[in-house]
């Protein structure tokens, strides 16, 4: 074994702080030139936080990163790609009105007599396509192409830079098998001319294939490195989740009465999507989906919704087919959506609490006047209720806690006084102790009698409030778990779910 | 089978939804020649031809700043000032009531014509620096532009030695030979200011097709975030993307002056309608990083040839301000349509 030499990449003691949170303590990774080493952990295990602070994308707090034995400190990504470390995105960030290789050697296009030389782009394309065997043209608008043909792209442009590392973040997030088996065949080809990859991925088959090693994280900090060939599914499993789950969540008290939802066949229009699924919500139940990133979660909590079409399927109330083809349409048929990004489709981030509470429910403040006095009263009813932490119901929703912006949102869908809420990612991005208090809630509302939907990426939280799980898989129903049954302090829960996920991967 | 048929239909309305506009522009034209025959003949287009090309050429300039996903308010009464300063440089010498009576014999022509770039590049840069390092939006800086080149060229045309605010005419022969005369090619008239705007939009083509600042233009214009990490100078690009459009301002401003031998205060109004007409028309769409200069020259020459016809078959001129209008909404609305993302 060749001991002496320096690893190419060594990333040690790495602290990192958000206001609120210790994203990352001590976290470290090493990576070997010529070896795959593949990062796993849950959602908000750290391992994008990590990564972002190779790239400078965030500023480490403390820690050194060591490369080819220099101590190294990017200050931002295409400083990082000059010094031959590249990462792939999960979401592509590309040009997508323009073509393949002017996407590839944007930054650094090759000049001919002062002019662009297009010749030459293509040919250099050309050769690197043909020596990874991949067949794109060039002059193909990258934007027309499918995903992971454009994932396919990032990849080869990272070879074009002659990156010493390429991290592939959930590269097979949106790939077929076949593409999966190229895309192993390209790793293979990079490792074997010694370049390192850094891995990201949930799905352990994959992991355990390509791998040399696997680095485990949970919670910010560094758990285990292991060679792959020495790892099972199960091991990895249990290092990832393996936590107190004390306390973490409050006592279930709800009791689900009789059917108040059913949802038939529900298929969505625009692809990608989801097809044929099926299920029931009771009245006072807490109904959780679950599955892997691309199984269409968020696709059929807005398609529920009206905000995403459907295609066929029906949706029933009480019995009675619902029209919710438009958001207006569905609020007043008493559904009510907390969307995933709540930056983006959530708050209002110049309006004060008071606007950010009662917008949802304009129309029940009066015709042509709004009444101020009944505004300003519900607004204090949800922070009152709620226990919003805030100076006034004046100040600016975008100064409040991540946790206590959702807590106004959540409010605001409560003035509607919905029957069913559909929740996505309800505690994403927001501290524990914040997420206890979330919990609680739903939990609160489930017991007077509302029907909540919520969609999750962190299993623990849905087997700590859930009375039922259904799973999806690449856009298909794979099973609907139950509590006391098959989860709810039941051994190799979380692997049930994980398996189920995986079923049409 | 199906799929084939429905493939083939999303061929069709894809191509429909590409070529609509030319498809509309081209059935009104038709539609006049059915009405006036004579409309078709070589002195009409010439002259439509020859109306095109000064607004053509602002076209050029702004529509770079269109697929910077911006857009140019300014472009009226920036090149109204460039056009009195070539105007008051190109006063005939034995005109009594020049501007710089002081001037005893004519400038070369490339000072008149250095001076109006001059001025439409200071303002196009304060623009491009707003744009780009104050990050405000294209339309507010170039809304408060706009007023400042009018007020300045207000002030500029009444310090005049007369004493009153007059326009600026009696140019000299050379000036009017160069800028506004014509080219024989057999018994053909061909007007020279033809042939600068195609050679323009030649070099054009070549800045935005062969050139490293061409296809930054598109990557920051399509996304500005990709052109970032991909190492892409972004405010740099900005800023040579609003100078070159200065220049061709410039060259307009010089031109016009010529066309309509007396410039007044309110030279140029209403003029950059014309030239994002142009350019919307044309295919250059508002969301930004998409465009050709085949198109914008073609959506200047249709606009002017709308123009034209709707005055050759003497259509009310408050009529044509509304079909004018609906064909702005109709392009915009096409335009639109071709990228909506479905969910």
């Amino acid at each position: 074994m060749e001991t002496t030499q320096a690893p190419l990449l060594e990333m040690t003691d790495i602290d990192k702080a958000f206001p609120g949170v210790q994203a990352l303590s001590k976290a470290r990774l090493t990576l070997r030139a010529g070896t795959v080493h593949s990062l796993m952990g849950e959602n908000g295990a750290g391992k994008s936080t990590l990564m972002k602070c190779l790239f400078g994308i965030y500023k480490k707090d403390a820690g050194t990163i060591m490369l080819e034995g220099k101590k190294v400190n990017f200050r931002d990504p295409k400083h990082a790609l000059d010094n031959g470390v590249a990462m792939v995105h999960q979401e592509l960030n590309q040009v997508l009105r323009r073509n393949v290789m002017e996407n590839i050697w944007l930054g650094r296009l090759p000049l001919k007599r002062g002019l662009v030389d297009s010749d030459r782009m293509y040919r250099d394309t050309k050769a690197i396509f043909d020596d990874l065997q991949m067949n794109i043209d060039p002059k193909a608008i990258i934007g027309r192409l499918s995903v992971s043909s454009r994932q396919m792209i990032e990849i080869a442009k990272a070879v074009s830079f002659n990156a010493k590392i390429v991290v592939l973040d959930e590269p097979t997030s949106s790939l077929t098998e076949k593409e999966v088996a190229h895309l192993f065949e390209i790793i293979r080809k990079l490792t074997a001319r010694g370049v390192g990859i850094i891995y990201i991925s949930h799905k352990m088959d994959e992991i355990l294939k390509i791998s040399d090693e696997v680095t485990i994280m949970r919670d910010g900090m560094w758990i285990a490195t292991r060679d792959a060939g020495k790892l099972t599914t199960a091991e990895i499993i249990r290092l990832m989740v393996n936590r107190e789950m004390t306390q973490r969540f409050p006592p279930k008290t709800n009791t689900p009465g009789n059917v108040a939802l059913q949802v038939k066949n529900l298929c969505g229009k625009y692809q990608p999507t989801f097809r044929d699924v099926s299920f029931d919500v009771r009245k006072g139940e807490v109904f959780g989906i679950s599955g892997l990133v691309g199984s269409r979660r968020t696709e059929l909590l807005n398609t529920l919704f009206g905000f995403y079409a459907k295609e066929s399927g029906d949706i029933v109330l009480h019995g009675k087919p619902v029209d919710n083809s438009q958001p207006d349409k569905a609020t007043r048929n008493g559904f009510s959506l907390l969307t995933e990004e709540r930056r983006a489709t959530g708050i209002f981030p110049q309006g004060n609490i008071t606007f950010n509470t009662i917008i949802a429910h304009v129309r029940a403040y009066g015709k042509l006047l709004l009444d101020g006095k009944k505004m300003n009263k519900d607004t204090e009813w949800v922070i009152e209720a709620l226990n919003v932490k805030t100076p006034t119901k004046r100040t600016l929703i975008r100064s409040l806690s991540g946790g206590n912006q959702q807590k106004v949102i959540i409010g605001r869908w409560l003035l509607t006084a919905p029957e069913v809420l559909l929740l996505d990612e309800p505690t994403r991005g927001i501290d524990v102790g914040a997420k206890y208090e979330i919990y609680s809630l739903i939990l609160k509302l489930a017991e007077e009698g509302k029907s909540v939907i919520m969609v999750s990426s962190e299993m623990p939280e849905l087997i700590g409030i859930c009375d039922r799980i259904l799973v999806m898989s690449n856009g298909r129903m794979a099973g609907i778990l139950e509590r006391g049954k098959d989860f709810g302090d039941i051994p190799g829960e979380q692997e049930t779910i994980l398996t189920l996920a995986a079923m049409y991967v | 089978m199906q799929q084939g048929k429905a493939f083939n239909r999303q061929r069709v309305t894809d191509f429909l939804l590409h070529y609509a506009m030319y498809i509309i522009l081209l059935a009104i034209l038709v539609t006049v020649s059915i009405i006036r025959p004579n409309f078709l003949a070589l002195g009409n287009i010439l002259n439509i031809l020859k109306q095109a090309s000064t607004k053509g050429i602002l076209a050029l300039g702004c529509a770079g700043l269109i697929v910077l996903a911006g857009t140019d308010l300014s472009i009226g009464r920036v090149m109204g000032f460039s056009a009195a300063v070539t105007a008051a440089l190109v006063q005939s010498v034995t005109y009594k009531s020049r501007y710089f009576p002081g001037m005893a014999q004519d400038l070369p022509l490339i000072v008149p014509l250095l001076a109006s770039i001059v001025i439409a590049v200071i303002f196009s840069l304060i623009n491009g620096f707003g744009v780009s390092k104050l990050k405000m939006h294209a339309f507010i800086i170039t809304l408060g532009t706009q007023l400042i080149a009018f007020g300045a060229n207000c002030l500029f045309i009444e310090a005049q030695p007369s004493g009153t605010a007059q326009a600026l005419s009696t140019f000299n022969q050379t000036f009017k030979d160069v800028a506004a005369g014509d080219l024989m090619l057999g018994t053909v008239k061909i007007p020279l200011v033809v042939l600068y705007f195609l050679g323009l939009a030649t070099i054009m083509w070549v800045v935005w097709n062969k050139t490293r600042l061409g296809k930054n233009m598109f990557a920051v214009g399509g996304n500005e975030e990709a052109a970032r990490v991909s190492g892409v100078n972004v405010v740099r690009t900005i800023m040579l993307v609003y100078l070159i459009a200065g220049v061709l301002y410039g060259i307009a401003g010089f031109l016009e002056a010529a066309r309509i031998q007396s410039v007044g205060a309110n030279t140029g109004l209403g003029y950059e309608t014309d030239a994002i007409s142009a350019c919307v028309i044309g295919g250059v769409s508002f969301s930004g990083g998409v465009g050709t200069i085949q198109g914008v020259v073609i959506g200047a020459v249709i606009l002017q040839a709308i123009n034209f016809s709707l005055n050759f078959i003497g259509v009310n001129p408050y009529y044509q301000y509304i079909i004018r209008g609906l064909i702005i909404v109709l392009a915009v609305a096409i335009d639109v349509r071709k990228y909506i993302v479905k969910k």
